[in-house]
């Protein structure tokens, strides 16, 4: 199985730091993983996108035409990726700011209120694994054991107080989307 | 033990790579997007392990002036930069293979010219294949097209070095210098004692305290006659390296009607190409060079004759389809793809590029 992500919204809304955690998840599964961040000035208050692969096999490009997924936090990163993602596929988007929704009928849409759930957490900082939460619960890239596995890992240790923070956002994210 | 497998990019891979091989020197001037090279080697602080000296000097050319210094002394030095970087650091190449120094070079290119951009580029292949200073000389040029690579590459480019006194280069780019993959890192292995370094290296400048003569590195000769003879051996060195040296990965090419040619993280793209075209049924091979000098150019013919026709995809407006036409002298055509500047073309561009110049399918 390969499962072919990109995550775009604004600078500063942890969307590295979210792919980040989905290849290291990944990794901790045992899979091939790859990271490509569009890097440079975009991610200061423009928009900030990175390319996330997770195989069982060897990946070739780092880089990609269509995608399976798209995690979109923005109207810009929405006008850019819509059409990128393959028939079938699947768009999650952040309620929050969007102002011209997704038209396509092709592919699953999944509509939520991220900002507006982080807002009533303690840690607003979460608001990327509130977003990664409601990936978890529909696309199966990786478990949450492995997530908070990788976070163990990743964290120094001195942080490793805010992982129940995070869990719950992760937790209160994957409740978002609604079994249909 | 299995090896610890770590996610990294592939700037972080080659400054980890380096401490565990045991280099001696790092020597460089921040800019992006290869500064996360200096920045690991600060953050790991090998002088308080291996001993490893990182330096970041006032310029370029104070860095690559401070490579020279340690690898007349025999060390283990590298330097790192980006494309505009590099040019800089020109001078100090073309110093380094006249005197016969060892090195590593590391160019994280970006789109040129000039100052150009921060995004991914591969527009510095002709300054890295054909020489880039002054003079009738080449370095070997690795181009790693993964993080496992940017590690591994580290290690062979310094034996390659040692092996022929000559500087080695490291042509990688944005992509593969800003992306995370897996890497297994080297083994770790010691720095070379004084002693070591005195006996492998009887050229460098040691002390002549065990009364032996002083050696003398330099690149300047006032004879042409004697300078004439130092290019004959330059040029006999260089030969060696080509019979001896050359590197190239085939995917799919034993069936092919057509063949594209690829380097670096340009092949990574292009290999998704051929799976793509691969499914739709055309029968298409991809050639990836691993030394970009020496080129691999009996393999590209190799592979090319039989085929209907070359595509090489490049990120510049064609430089290495240069090597590739010598390669194959006209018995096949050949045709360049590329995108300029700091822009990557996705595998679908390169599958168009593909069916439009070479199956004329509109």
């Amino acid at each position: 199985m390969t499962q072919e992500i990109i995550i775009a919204g604004f600078g500063g809304q942890g969307v590295l730091s979210m792919g980040k955690m989905i290849a290291y998840s990944g990794m901790v599964e045992g899979k091939e993983v790859s990271w490509m961040p569009a890097y440079g000035p975009e991610q200061r208050g423009g928009t900030a996108n990175v390319t996330v692969i997770v195989s069982d096999e060897r990946i070739s490009s780092p880089v990609l035409s269509r995608y399976d997924t798209a995690i979109i936090l923005n109207q810009p990163s929405l006008d850019k990726f819509e059409s990128k993602i393959v028939p079938g596929g699947t768009l999650i988007y952040d309620n929050y700011g969007i102002i011209a929704p997704p038209t396509r009928t092709d592919i699953k849409i999944y509509k939520i209120n991220a900002m507006d759930a982080t807002n009533e957490l303690k840690i607003k900082k979460a608001y990327n694994m509130v977003v990664l939460g409601a990936l978890l619960s529909v696309c199966p890239v990786a478990t949450v054991e492995s997530v908070l596995k990788a976070l163990h890992k990743k964290l120094p240790e001195r942080h490793h107080n805010l992982i129940p923070m995070n869990e719950e956002a992760l937790r209160v994210g994957m409740g978002l989307i609604k079994p249909m | 033990m299995a090896d610890e497998v770590y996610l990294l990019k592939g700037n972080e891979a080659i400054a980890h790579a380096a401490i565990r091989i045991g280099a001696d020197g790092y020597f460089g001037y921040p800019i992006t997007p290869q500064s996360e090279i200096l920045e690991t080697f600060s953050e790991q602080k090998p002088w308080e392990t291996t001993g490893m000296v990182v330096l970041q000097a006032e310029s370029e050319l104070a860095a690559i002036n401070m490579v020279y210094g340690g690898a007349a002394s025999g060390k283990m030095v590298m330097t790192s930069s980006s494309s505009p970087g590099v040019s800089l650091k020109q001078e100090g190449i073309s110093y380094m293979a006249a005197a016969e120094l060892p090195c590593l070079v590391v160019n994280v290119q970006r789109g040129g010219p000039g100052l150009g951009t921060i995004q991914p580029s591969q527009s510095d292949y002709f300054q890295a294949t054909k020489g880039g200073g002054h003079g009738d000389y080449h370095i070997i040029v690795l181009a790693p097209s993964s993080v496992q690579e940017m590690a591994d590459f580290v290690d062979l480019a310094f034996r390659l070095a040692f092996k022929y006194r000559t500087p080695a280069l490291m042509l990688a780019d944005g992509i593969v210098g800003q992306m995370m993959e897996k890497v297994v890192l080297p083994d770790w292995r010691p720095r070379r004692t004084e002693e070591e370094i005195v006996k492998t290296c009887p050229w460098a400048t040691t002390g002549c305290a065990r009364g032996r003569k002083p050696n003398i590195i330099t690149s300047l000769e006032m004879e042409p006659d004697v300078m004439e003879r130092r290019n004959i051996h330059l040029q006999e060195k260089y030969a060696a390296i080509q019979r001896d040296e050359v590197r190239y990965e085939e995917i799919s090419t034993d069936d092919a009607d057509y063949l594209i040619v690829a380097f670096g993280s340009c092949a990574r793209i292009a290999q998704k190409a051929v799976e793509t075209l691969r499914k739709e049924g055309v029968r298409v091979g991809l050639l990836r060079p691993i030394t970009l000098w020496p080129f691999p150019s009996e393999a590209v013919a190799n592979c090319a004759a039989h085929t209907k026709g070359v595509l090489c995809v490049e990120l510049n407006s064609g430089q290495m389809i240069e090597d590739v036409r010598l390669a194959v002298n006209g018995d096949e055509p050949v045709y360049h793809f590329g995108r300029m500047g700091g822009v990557v073309p996705d595998p679908d561009e390169v599958v168009a590029a593909l069916k439009d110049k070479l199956m004329n399918e509109k």
